[in-house]
């Protein structure tokens, strides 16, 4: 057992699949001389060098679409891109061609890609570096899309992501790569399929994913204190969804909630809601309950960004209403 | 390096002295045939969605093809059935993809503007205007990566210049001195509006040259032009010469897509470059050489005839794929999921 950050779990991960497969290289802006933009590739170049480690232009689209190819010329290649927020440059590549691609071909040419890229918000960069956009991703048939929300997850889904045949995106949510956690020596391969359970209840099930699991943990402490015993339930893999393991949850608890970072309308929440409500309405006690970012541009001033984030008394008091 | 050797002229040229230039003029009979046939198919409602005819720009992708080995990838547009068809791709399931069905080259889930083939390294049929280059740029990487001696040659129209990704795509090659072919087929319109009402700078060679880039232009309605610079251009990329740029000036003969009533072009300008029609400038070539034995063409024409009509009976005659493999392919190893 050692205790180690998401970022250094992160760095681990995809030193390891250099290290395994020598079709793997990494490309994106910064992550080579600067040590990347949130030091997950920092010291790679020098261990592999330039070739594997590649610097890139500000050029998302060009780079990612770049991973494509070189993914269909028989490359591993992990694109990182800074964040979600300048993945909309790359969104014609990756929707038009990482994720049709197979399917236009007749299933001729598939695309063994991994791109990786930050999300959410919490540091106080205002409206262009803060958005928590993987919902729009998860929308997209033909590619998975991954929240590692864990020190496990983060140093065990790249090596699977990129054992997968087709697309895969890894969202990691900023404000998680200074947490510390334990991890199990040897290291214990993860599965980039299921949702898990992070903690048992019988009364509520709370739905959460990347940076809003450790918001969901700290409500459902809070509301056992407060005699609501909450299960919470880490998606983890955002397309496709795990509808079985949330609908098992909910059969039980008879209570919902889905808490996401992401905006409320036309959102992953909203997918959420609807899958439980179409599948398991009878066993429902309550209405689902949702509590999602303020659907506002963020702000910079630290109240009103805290304001427009799900908070853990926001999640409590929505809870107590719920089970009300 | 930047040259500029114009080639536009218009005295008869010779042909290439071995049977190459006989092999072009086939080629481009074919996809002119096939083409042809593809109107009438679209008349009757054979084939629907957007249809995108190259007729007239045949030479560029004859002249193209021509100098790639099969080892080479080819990444295409939405106006591709003559690369398609020159790339190797039979017309049968060519033909099959326009009509939909199983049987065509992408099981019937691209239509004419995603044409595919794996095993030929056809990397498609992209109806995003420069969203291929991005594409061709990766593959080149994969192949400077792995140390092969592999070209990849990318299609692309005049209009593409204008888009982010032209820049991108340029940048990446010439900074990695990537083996890519950037193939530009200018036939003067984005669609319907004039290059010159939409770029500052209309000289799109010197364009590339500003990445560093060999360029230069080359008389597209020429196949045996197209065929030397290619040559010469496809080699030096091969030989480690990084990312080579040809503009190729043509011109299409028919409207952007079958939807296009194409009132933004003076007839007699139409009439003007079918003056220069590359099928009779190489027939006149080949001719003027002594190359066309009597009977020849219509020999030629008369196989190809039977090629475009053996197609449409193997695409009528196909099946339609199974409402209830909908699904697959959505990913490779399952239905996708949601």
């Amino acid at each position: 057992m050692s205790v180690i950050t998401y970022r250094e779990a992160m760095r681990q991960a995809i030193r390891e699949a250099l290290l395994r497969d020598e079709r793997v290289f990494v490309m994106g802006e910064d992550i080579g001389h600067y040590g990347g933009s949130y030091a997950v590739t920092l010291d790679l170049l020098e261990e592999f060098g330039p070739e594997r480690i590649r610097d890139t232009p500000l050029s998302e689209s060009g780079f990612v679409g770049a991973g494509i190819g070189a993914a269909l010329g028989g490359m591993r290649p992990i694109v990182e891109v800074m964040t979600v927020n300048f993945s909309l440059l790359a969104l014609d590549q990756i929707m038009n061609n990482a994720a049709s691609l197979l399917y236009m071909s007749g299933g001729q040419l598939n695309v063994p890609l991994v791109i990786r890229m930050a999300t959410g918000a919490g540091r106080q960069v205002g409206a262009q570096h803060s958005h928590s956009l993987e919902g729009w991703f998860a929308h997209i048939p033909g590619l998975r899309i991954l929240a590692p929300a864990t020190i496990e997850d983060a140093r065990g889904m790249l090596w699977p992501a990129l054992e997968d045949p087709d697309p895969v995106l890894i969202f990691e949510h900023a404000m998680l790569y200074n947490q510390e956690g334990e991890l199990e020596e040897p290291f214990q391969p993860v599965d980039i399929k299921s949702a898990a359970v992070r903690r048992s209840g019988d009364e509520l099930t709370i739905i959460a994913y990347g940076g809003t699991l450790r918001t969901a943990l700290g409500a459902a402490e809070e509301l056992a204190t407060q005699g609501i015993d909450a299960e919470v339930i880490d998606l983890r893999c955002l397309r496709p969804l795990d509808t079985a393991t949330l609908l098992s949850s909910v059969t039980r608890t008879h209570h919902a909630m889905v808490v996401d970072e992401g905006w409320r309308s036309g959102s992953l929440s909203a997918e959420i809601s609807a899958r439980i409500t179409e599948e398991v309405f009878y066993d429902l006690d309550a209405p689902v309950s949702r509590v999602c970012s303020a659907e506002v541009p963020m702000p910079y001033a630290k109240h009103l960004e805290d304001a427009v984030l799900p908070q853990v008394l926001d999640v409590v008091n929505a809870a107590k209403v719920l089970c009300a | 390096m930047t040259e500029s050797t114009t080639n536009v002229g218009p005295e008869v040229q010779s042909a290439p002295s071995d049977n190459r230039g006989l092999h072009l003029l086939q080629e481009m009979l074919r996809i002119r045939r096939f083409e042809e046939r593809c109107v009438e198919l679209y008349s009757r409602s054979a084939i629907r969605g957007f249809l995108h005819l190259a007729i007239g720009e045949e030479a560029c992708a004859v002249g193209v093809m021509a100098a790639l080995s099969r080892e080479d990838a080819v990444v295409s547009t939405y106006r591709e059935h003559g690369h398609a068809i020159a790339r190797g791709l039979s017309m049968r399931v060519i033909m099959a993809e326009l009509e939909g069905k199983l049987e065509g080259c992408s099981r019937g889930r691209g239509g004419s503007m995603h044409l595919f083939d794996g095993t030929q390294r056809f990397y498609g049929g992209n109806a995003i205007v420069a969203g291929g280059l991005p594409l061709a740029v990766g593959l080149a990487l994969a192949d400077h990566l792995q140390s092969r001696p592999r070209v990849t040659a990318c299609f692309f129209g005049d209009g593409a210049v204008a888009e982010g990704e032209f820049h991108e795509a340029m940048n990446l090659a010439a900074l990695w001195h990537l083996p890519v072919l950037f193939c530009c087929e200018n036939n003067l319109y984005a669609m319907g509006t004039p290059l010159q009402f939409t770029e500052s700078e209309t000289d799109l060679a010197l364009k590339a040259a500003s990445y560093r880039m060999p360029s230069w232009e080359v008389d597209a309605m020429d196949a045996t032009a197209v065929e030397r610079a290619a040559r010469e251009a496809t080699e030096a990329v091969r030989a480690g010469g990084g990312p080579h740029f040809l503009e190729l000036r043509t011109y299409r003969f028919r409207s952007h897509s079958m939807y296009d009533p194409d009132r933004y072009r003076d007839k007699s300008e139409i009439e003007r470059w079918k003056q220069r029609d590359p099928i009779t400038t190489l027939v006149a070539q080949l001719n003027h050489d002594g190359q066309l034995a009597d009977g020849q063409l219509e020999r030629l024409e008369a196989a190809i005839a039977a090629e475009v009509e053996d197609a449409v009976t193997f695409a009528d005659a196909g099946t339609d794929e199974p409402v209830d493999e909908l699904t697959r392919f959505v990913t490779s190893t399952g239905t996708g999921g949601s």
